[in-house]
Formats: C-alpha cells, sequence, structure tokens
C-alpha cells in the first residue's frame, strides 16, 4: 500500500516537473508546478506530517502558485514564447552545465549519504498525531529567534519590493495657466 | 489519517466497509439534495421577498424545479469555444466542483454529544462519528479545499479565451486570496479556544452554550468569519466575479450545458458547506442548546443532533438569501479596503488579544493589567494604522489616482 502510495506520488511529482519544463505554454507550465506541489503534499501524508501536507497545499498551490497564474493573466503574456532567440547568448552552454553539475552534486550525496539515516529512539516517540504540538513547541522555544528573524526578512522584501516598483514623483515645474 | 475515528480501531472487516461506503453514499446524496433544495429555497425566498411567487410548477411548491432545470442543462449543446483553451476549460468545472463537494466530508451532521459521549453513535454494534472523515488536521482541509476552489473559477475565466470571463477570473482570485488572509485568522480564534484542529474536537469543546465559540471568542471572529466567507462564497454583496451589469456573467460566460451546470452545482454546494462551517466553529454543530445543566431535550433519540445541526443550518442559509435580496454590490474599491484595511487588522488584533489573555490565565497574572496593556497596544496600532492609511490616500490623491 505505501509502496503504491509512493509510486502515484513519485509520478505526480516528475510528471509535474517535467511539465513545468516542457510545456510551452506559461499557464500549462503553472497548471504542472501545481501538480507537482501535490504530489509532494501526498507524500507528506504518506509520511504521517499532516500538518506539512496542509501547509504546503494552503501556502505553495493555495497563494504562490495563484500568485504566479494571477501575474500571468494580468500582463498577459500567456501567448508562447518564441524559443528560436536567445536573450542572452551563451545562455543555454551555461545551463546544461550547471543543470549536470547540480545532478552530479545530489547524486553523489545521496549516494554517500545512503547508511547515514537512521530512526532513533526520540524520532520513535514522536506521535504522528502530536506532531502540530511538537512542531509549535520547537519553533516557538527552541528556535523562536530564527522564525521571528524569518518573518523580518520577508518583511524586508516586501517592503524593499514596494520601494523598488513605486516611481517617486518627479518634481515638476508648476504650469500656469 | 482516518485513525480518529473508533470505527477503524478493531481493524477492517466487511461490516466496517459497509458501513464507510454506507457513509459516503449518504453524505453525497445528502449533498446533492441540499444543494438542490438550496436553489429552490433562494428562490422562493427571493420572489417572497420581491413580492412575487418564484417557481411553483414543477413538483409541489415548485419543489422539483431545480431538478427540471438539471435536466434541461443535462440536454443542452456542449459548447467549446473556438479560441478557448481545451484541455483546462473542461478541466476547470471539475476543479470548481469537487472541492466543494469534498469540504462536507469533514463536517460533523450529526451524533450524540451528551455525557461526554463525543458524537459517537452505535451502528450495528460499531462505535462511529456522524461524519466521514475526522482528520486530526480537520479544519485545515477546509482551507486547503478554498485554497483549490479558487482554481476553478480562475482556470474557467482564463480558458475560456474572451475578455468578460478573463477580467471576471481576475476579480475572483484577487478577491478570494484576499480574504483568505481573514477568514484564516478567524480560525485561528476558534482554534485558540478550542486547543484541536479536529472538527470533531471543536463541537466537543462547545458543550454548553457560554462555550460556544461565538460567546467563548466574543462575537468579533464571528463576524469577521461570516463576511469574509461571504466574500470567500463570491455571493452578494461581493458577487464582483459575475457581476451581471458588468461582465456579462463573469467566469461562467462561455460555459454551457453540464459544465455550466457544474459551476452552478458548486456555487450553491459551496453556501450550504460555508453555513454547515460556521454551524461547526461557531454555533456547536449538532450540540444541543445547554445552560447550565438544564438540556433543551428534542426528544428525538439519535436524530436529535442532526436536528440541531439543521436548525442552526437553516439560520445561516435564510441569512446569505436575505444578504442576497438586501444588499447592494459593493465597489471594487470598497472591497478590497474592507479586506485588508478593516477585516484582517481586526482578525489579527483579536486574535493576539485572545492569545494574551490565555497567556495571562495561564501565567496566574492579573488579568486587569493585562487587559489594560492589551487595550494600550491595539489603541496605538489603530492609531499607527490609520495614519499609514491616510498618509498613502493622501500621497495617491497627489499622483492624481481617482480613489
Amino acid at each position: 500500500m505505501q509502496l503504491i502510495v509512493f509510486i502515484v506520488a513519485t509520478l505526480m511529482v516528475l510528471v509535474g516537473a517535467v511539465g513545468v519544463i516542457v510545456r510551452k505554454h506559461p499557464v500549462h507550465a503553472a497548471l504542472s508546478l501545481i501538480l507537482t506541489l501535490f504530489g509532494i503534499a501526498v507524500h507528506f501524508v504518506a509520511l504521517e506530517a499532516n500538518f506539512l501536507a496542509a501547509v504546503q497545499v494552503i501556502v505553495y498551490a493555495g497563494a504562490i502558485v495563484v500568485l504566479f497564474l494571477f501575474v500571468i493573466m494580468l500582463l498577459g503574456v500567456d501567448a508562447s514564447e518564441d524559443l528560436r532567440t536567445d536573450p542572452i547568448t551563451a545562455q543555454r552552454p551555461l545551463g546544461a552545465i550547471v543543470a549536470v553539475a547540480i545532478l552530479a552534486l545530489v547524486g553523489t550525496s545521496i549516494i554517500v549519504s545512503r547508511g547515514i539515516l537512521k530512526v532513533t529512539a526520540a524520532g520513535k516517540a514522536v506521535k504522528a498525531a502530536n506532531n502540530l504540538r511538537d512542531l509549535a513547541r520547537s519553533i516557538f522555544s527552541d528556535y523562536v529567534f530564527a522564525f521571528e528573524l524569518t518573518s523580518v526578512l520577508l518583511v524586508i522584501a516586501v517592503v524593499g519590493t514596494v520601494l523598488l516598483a513605486r516611481k517617486l514623483p518627479k518634481p515638476e515645474p508648476a504650469v500656469k495657466s | 489519517m482516518l485513525a480518529a475515528d473508533p470505527l477503524f480501531f478493531r481493524g477492517l472487516s466487511l461490516a466496517v466497509v459497509v458501513i464507510v461506503i454506507v457513509k459516503v453514499l449518504i453524505v453525497f446524496v445528502v449533498g446533492l439534495v441540499a444543494t438542490m433544495f438550496m436553489v429552490w429555497f433562494e428562490r422562493k425566498i427571493i420572489s417572497g421577498m420581491q413580492n412575487r411567487v418564484g417557481p411553483n410548477k414543477a413538483g409541489p411548491w415548485g419543489l422539483l424545479q431545480t431538478l427540471a432545470d438539471g435536466i434541461k442543462l443535462f440536454f443542452k449543446e456542449d459548447l467549446v469555444p473556438e479560441r478557448a483553451d481545451s484541455f483546462v476549460f473542461k478541466l476547470a468545472p471539475f476543479l470548481a466542483f469537487v472541492p466543494a463537494f469534498l469540504v462536507w466530508c469533514v463536517i460533523p451532521l450529526g451524533g450524540d454529544f451528551s455525557n461526554g459521549r463525543g458524537g459517537l453513535v452505535t451502528i450495528a454494534g460499531h462505535r462511529t462519528l456522524v461524519q466521514l472523515a475526522d482528520p486530526p488536521i480537520g479544519i485545515l482541509l477546509v482551507l486547503m479545499l478554498s485554497s483549490i476552489a479558487v482554481y476553478g473559477i480562475m482556470l474557467a475565466g482564463w480558458s475560456s479565451g474572451s475578455k468578460y470571463p478573463l477580467l471576471g477570473s481576475v476579480r475572483a482570485s484577487a478577491q478570494m486570496v484576499s480574504y483568505e488572509a481573514a477568514l484564516g485568522l478567524s480560525i485561528g480564534s476558534v482554534l485558540l479556544v478550542a486547543g484541536t484542529l479536529s472538527t470533531n474536537g471543536i463541537v466537543i469543546a462547545q458543550n454548553t452554550i457560554s462555550r460556544w465559540h461565538i460567546i467563548a471568542t466574543g462575537v468579533v471572529p464571528f463576524v469577521i468569519f461570516v463576511i469574509a466567507g461571504t466574500a470567500e462564497l463570491n455571493r452578494p454583496p461581493f458577487d464582483l466575479v459575475e457581476a451581471e451589469s458588468e461582465l456579462v456573467s463573469g467566469f461562467n460566460t462561455e460555459y454551457s450545458s453540464l459544465r455550466f451546470a457544474l459551476f452552478y452545482l458548486a456555487e450553491f454546494m459551496n453556501t450550504v458547506t460555508m453555513s454547515a462551517i460556521i454551524v461547526t466553529l461557531f454555533l456547536g454543530g449538532p450540540q444541543p442548546i445547554t445552560i447550565g445543566d438544564t438540556t433543551l431535550n428534542l426528544h428525538l433519540g439519535p436524530f436529535s443532533g442532526t436536528v440541531w445541526f439543521l436548525l442552526k443550518l437553516f439560520i445561516f442559509l435564510y441569512m446569505y438569501v436575505w444578504l442576497r435580496a438586501t444588499l447592494p454590490r459593493l465597489r471594487y474599491d470598497q472591497l478590497m479596503n474592507l479586506g485588508w484595511k478593516v477585516l484582517i487588522p481586526i482578525a489579527l488584533g483579536w486574535f493576539m488579544l485572545l492569545a494574551a489573555l490565555r497567556v495571562a490565565r495561564d501565567e496566574g497574572w492579573n488579568r486587569v493589567v493585562v487587559g489594560v496593556v492589551c487595550a494600550v497596544v491595539l489603541a496605538f496600532s489603530y492609531l499607527l494604522l490609520t495614519a499609514a492609511v491616510r498618509t498613502s490616500s493622501k500621497n495617491r490623491e497627489k499622483e492624481g489616482a481617482m480613489f
């Protein structure tokens, strides 16, 4: 049963991920991204991390991709892009090199660290029903400083974006009529 | 995820499987019938309020009108516009319809909550809850599904390939995403008092009328939830999504036949489920009215929980129809102002207040001092917010904006 769920969820993730790259239409790519995010949520549920699954759907699928789609629709860039011209020269060979490098890095780290992951006694003691309580306790007691700093970072990002996007009114010469 | 239901404690047997299948069927059929009834109810009440007769031909009192409309829609021609994105166009109605139905699964529809029985009833020797599923994330599932429901409307408008639906869906997504924040924050206040996410647990926590969350959280989250919920449903006075006078019919202009019927059903289904969620969160769900030690008993045995639930549900169904018949539509800037500058700050402030009072109770601090400090902080934040709003609107006026 677990194997079936794993295979289905992984297929969702992979098909979605390939779709994001292959689909030429931005809206279809965004929809593929939703498929990937849902697949990850299914993985979370299979691991009994129900709260993370809910947050995954509410935040990523429910807010972030909606914003993506919103921007795509509002800007009207929903025509397929012309892929024959490169905005930056040598972008594609560089991209290929980076992709291979990342794949090699992730692959080797998985192979090297295969035996390191073990179920500890402390991990076994955590009950799935209480995982929300445990999560809240560690966020708001042990890691409260890091948590608050992250939220400050987000606020700074928003304020910075507004400042950058906002055109300051130029001092216009007063027109006398 | 389903482990919270004692039905599964003793492992799966044939009886358990049959009970689950029967529950699924009942929930599905009750959902469909409730939706059909809601369409009729709305048309009948509105016609009453407007001095008309309303549907009265099909069946007694026009009760079968919805069924007749459904059959008519079923036989209509199914159009896909030439410029539409055909896959997304066909997918969108289901994205709207399926979440509307799934919410129904986590709502306690009845059960025996007296003497700490926790909503369990016994069917053929098996103890079970009168709700399809009681996942530990309970109410978050509702938020999840309401955030997925945005896609149905959004993609329907976009894939139609014409202007009015696109405008409608852009409006819809902006409106639903902004009101979801207020919705979530007012749910937060309820969760703070109830101390659990499971819908069954939330109902158990409200065993007397003074512990109903409408009173225990101090009315404000309830009001915010009802307003934000109405906006989330795109119902009047927040129906800018399909404002007939501006957008023809909004996101569903290009839809016909069965696909239109799915949108239509989803809309009314959402009205019923949103009312049910309000009842569950704030009015004690299937709990009877209990003041002190005296319980108002309906003497209906195992059905009294369901009857109480329906009685409370009707208040909100009627309220939604009443709002539609009474209130004019908001302007778009009014909608956004209400959401971002009024509802979200109040919901957030109230949530912090409740949290502070709770900490004060647990730590044994002086209640009065805590109350005064909270009031001062809230008043200061209010002044800060109004100052910020005033400055920004003055700036925009300088740049020559209309409002």
